[in-house]
C-alpha cells in the first residue's frame, strides 16, 4: 500500500466536458480516475434503449473515452471506476473489450458490479409486500401503475472495492453513488473495515467534493472574477491517506483554483440536514469537517466524523408522467416588457378559445425575472426580453396544439418580435423521479472480473 | 450602521433536492458569520424569495464552515423534469440570496461591489 493515493474525478455528470478525463489521465500523476455518467433521468433513457436493443443501455461516451485513453491507462497502470454501465454493465464491458482488441491490447481486466437494477424484480417484490413508498410524500408505488421505466438501487462502495481486490483495472457499475466511486479505492487500498465509520465518512466527503467535477476547483464559484484560466480548468484530485485525511488539489499547469472557499462551496452543494448525510456506506456529520490551506491549490480536509449506516438503500425509480413543451420569442424594445406580457396573454387566450387547457402552465421573462423573480425591481425600459411560455399535460395533443400558437405572434401580435427560427416546440415526455427506500437484505450485488 | 448586500460578506452555492432547493451561505470570516447567523433568519429568506419559494424555509448551522444551509421548500415548480421553469434546479438561488440587503455595523469589513 502506498500513501497517499491520488484519485481524480473527470466527469461530474452526463454531458460534462469530454476532454476533462483525458487531461486527468495524461496531465500529471494520478492513480485512480472516477467518472460519473448517471443522473436519474439517464437511467430511464438507458432502460428504453435496452428494450429496443439488448446490447445498449450504457454510457457510450465512456467507450469513446476508453478508445482514446486505454493505451495511457495501461501504460501508467491507472485504474478507472465509472458508473458508465447504466442498466447494462455487461454490454458496456463487451464494448470496451472490443475496443481493446481493435487496439491490440492484452492483459486488461474489467470488473462489473451488478445487482442495482431491480426493475424486473419489482412485480415480485410488490406481491411479497415490499413497500416502495415515495420517500417524501408516502404515496404507494402502485399509484404509478404501468408507468415505471427503471428502478435502481444506490449500492454501497464495497462491491467496487471487491472488484479492485480481484485485480480489475477498469470497473463499470450501474447505479453506484457518486461519492462511492471515490470511497471504494480507499477501502481497497487502505483495508478500511465496513464499520470504520469516521474513515468511511471521510472518504465519502472526499467523494462528495469530487463528484461534480470542476465545481470544487473554481467552477460555479461566487467570486468568479478571481478564477484564473477557466478555459483550461483543472478537475479535482484528492490525495488520500489511510488515516482518513486528504488534500484536495488539481494537476499543475491547469486553470481554476483550489482554495478553502472553492472547496466549501462544493461541500454545501445539494446539502440537506448537515448532521445526517446518509449514504449506503455511512452516515456523515458535515458539521465535523475541518479544512486548512496547505500551499497553493491545496486544501487539507480532516476531522470528519461518521456513524453507522442505515438498514436501507435508496432506490431511484423513474416513471412516465405526461408531456411538456416550451417555446420562446425575443421581443425588442421600445416597451419590450409590456409587449412581452401582452404576447403571453394573447397566447394563453387563443389556446383557451381553442378549447385547449393544461395541467400546468408557466410564463417567464428571460432577461428580467425568470431566475430571481422581483428581488431586484424590473426596469421600466429594457432593450429586449425573451418570453418563454411552457405547458404540461398528460395529453400530448394539447401540447402539439400549444406548439402551433407561438410563431404566429411574429405577424399577428405586437411589433418587433423575432427569434422563432427553431421551429415549433415539440412535446417531450416527462420522466419523473420517485425516490424510495428498500431493506438492504433484499438487494444482492455481484462482482465479476474478466480479462481480454 | 451601514446597509450592504450579502454578497459583500458571503459566498453562496445552490442546488436541488426534489422540489426544494438548498442554498449554502458561507461567511467570509467569523465576524461575518455572526452577522449572518443573526440577520439571515428563515422568515427573511422566505420574504426575499417572494414568488419563488412557495413553501417553508429550513435553516441549519455549520459553524465549522462558517456556513448556514437553507432549504427552500416548494421552490422549483415541481422540480426535476416536471418543472416548467427555466431554472428547474435552483442553480440561480445562491446568487439570488446574495442580493439580500442587510444592516451591519459600520466597522464590519465588507467587500466593495466590483463593477465590470
Amino acid at each position: 500500500m502506498q500513501e497517499p493515493i491520488l484519485i481524480g474525478n473527470g466527469q461530474g455528470f452526463w454531458g460534462d466536458s469530454i476532454d476533462a478525463p483525458k487531461k486527468l489521465i495524461e496531465g500529471g500523476p494520478i492513480h485512480y480516475v472516477t467518472l460519473d455518467y448517471l443522473a436519474e433521468v439517464t437511467m430511464s433513457i438507458m432502460q428504453r434503449q435496452k428494450l429496443h436493443d439488448p446490447q445498449r443501455g450504457y454510457a457510450t461516451d465512456f467507450v469513446q473515452l476508453m478508445k482514446d485513453t486505454l493505451p495511457s491507462i495501461l501504460d501508467k497502470n491507472i485504474k478507472v471506476i465509472a458508473n458508465a454501465g447504466g442498466v447494462n454493465p455487461k454490454a458496456c464491458r463487451e464494448a470496451i473489450f472490443t475496443v481493446a482488441r481493435e487496439l491490440g491490447l492484452t492483459g486488461l481486466k474489467i470488473g462489473i458490479v451488478e445487482g442495482d437494477d431491480i426493475v424486473e424484480q419489482l412485480p415480485a417484490m410488490m406481491t411479497k409486500g415490499v413497500e416502495l413508498n415515495h420517500m417524501e410524500t408516502g404515496e404507494p408505488l402502485t399509484s404509478l401503475k404501468d408507468n415505471v421505466l427503471s428502478a435502481n438501487v444506490y449500492i454501497s462502495s464495497l462491491p467496487i472495492a471487491e472488484a479492485l481486490a480481484q485485480g480489475a483495472q477498469v470497473i463499470i457499475t450501474g447505479r453506484a453513488t457518486d461519492p462511492g466511486l471515490v470511497l471504494a479505492p480507499m477501502i481497497y487500498e487502505f483495508g478500511w473495515k465496513k464499520d470504520e465509520w469516521d474513515k468511511l465518512a471521510a472518504g465519502t466527503i472526499a467523494g462528495h467534493i469530487l463528484e461534480c467535477g470542476a465545481q470544487a476547483t473554481g467552477g460555479n464559484f461566487t467570486r468568479w472574477w478571481e478564477v484564473p484560466d477557466f478555459a483550461n480548468i483543472g478537475y479535482p484530485i484528492v490525495e488520500a491517506k489511510s488515516d482518513g485525511t486528504f488534500v484536495v488539489t488539481k494537476h499543475p499547469g491547469t486553470g481554476g483554483m483550489v482554495t478553502k472557499d472553492t472547496v466549501i462551496e462544493q461541500i454545501v452543494y445539494e446539502m440537506g440536514d448537515p448532521e445526517n448525510y446518509i449514504s449506503p456506506d455511512v452516515k456523515v456529520d458535515f458539521t465535523t469537517i475541518q479544512l486548512e490551506e496547505d500551499g497553493e491549490n491545496r486544501v487539507k480536509v480532516f476531522g470528519v466524523k461518521g456513524s453507522p449506516a442505515t438498514d436501507s438503500y435508496k432506490v431511484s425509480i423513474s416513471y412516465r408522467d405526461g408531456f411538456k413543451a416550451s417555446g420562446t420569442l425575443t421581443i425588442s424594445g421600445p416597451d419590450a416588457y409590456a409587449k412581452a406580457q401582452k404576447c403571453g396573454e394573447i397566447i394563453w387566450q387563443r389556446l383557451q378559445d381553442a378549447g385547449c387547457t393544461f395541467e400546468d402552465t408557466n410564463t417567464e421573462y428571460l432577461g428580467l425575472s425568470s431566475s430571481h423573480g422581483e428581488i431586484n425591481p424590473i426596469p421600466q425600459q429594457v432593450n429586449e426580453v425573451v418570453l418563454r411560455v411552457s405547458a404540461r399535460d398528460s395529453n400530448q395533443k394539447n401540447l402539439l396544439r400549444f406548439g402551433k400558437e407561438i410563431a404566429p405572434l411574429v405577424t399577428n401580435g405586437p411589433p418587433g418580435i423575432t427569434g422563432f427560427a427553431g421551429g415549433r416546440p415539440k412535446p417531450q415526455e416527462i420522466v419523473a423521479y420517485w425516490p424510495a427506500l428498500i431493506d438492504k437484505n433484499l438487494v444482492k450485488t455481484s462482482v465479476t472480473v474478466e480479462e481480454v | 450602521m451601514q446597509r450592504i448586500l450579502l454578497r459583500q460578506i458571503a459566498h453562496a452555492r445552490s442546488g436541488d433536492k426534489g422540489d426544494s432547493s438548498n442554498v449554502g451561505l458561507i461567511a467570509e470570516n467569523e465576524a461575518a458569520y455572526e452577522i449572518i447567523r443573526k440577520e439571515v433568519a428563515t422568515e427573511n429568506v422566505k420574504k426575499h424569495f417572494k414568488g419563488i419559494v412557495k413553501g417553508e424555509v429550513d435553516r441549519y448551522e455549520l459553524p465549522n464552515l462558517l456556513c448556514l444551509n437553507f432549504i427552500l421548500h416548494d421552490s422549483l415548480g415541481g422540480g426535476g423534469s416536471e418543472s416548467l421553469r427555466n431554472d428547474a434546479q435552483g442553480k440561480t438561488h445562491g446568487q439570488a440570496l446574495l442580493l439580500m440587503e442587510i444592516e451591519v455595523p459600520d466597522d464590519l469589513p465588507v467587500q466593495p461591489i466590483k463593477i465590470f
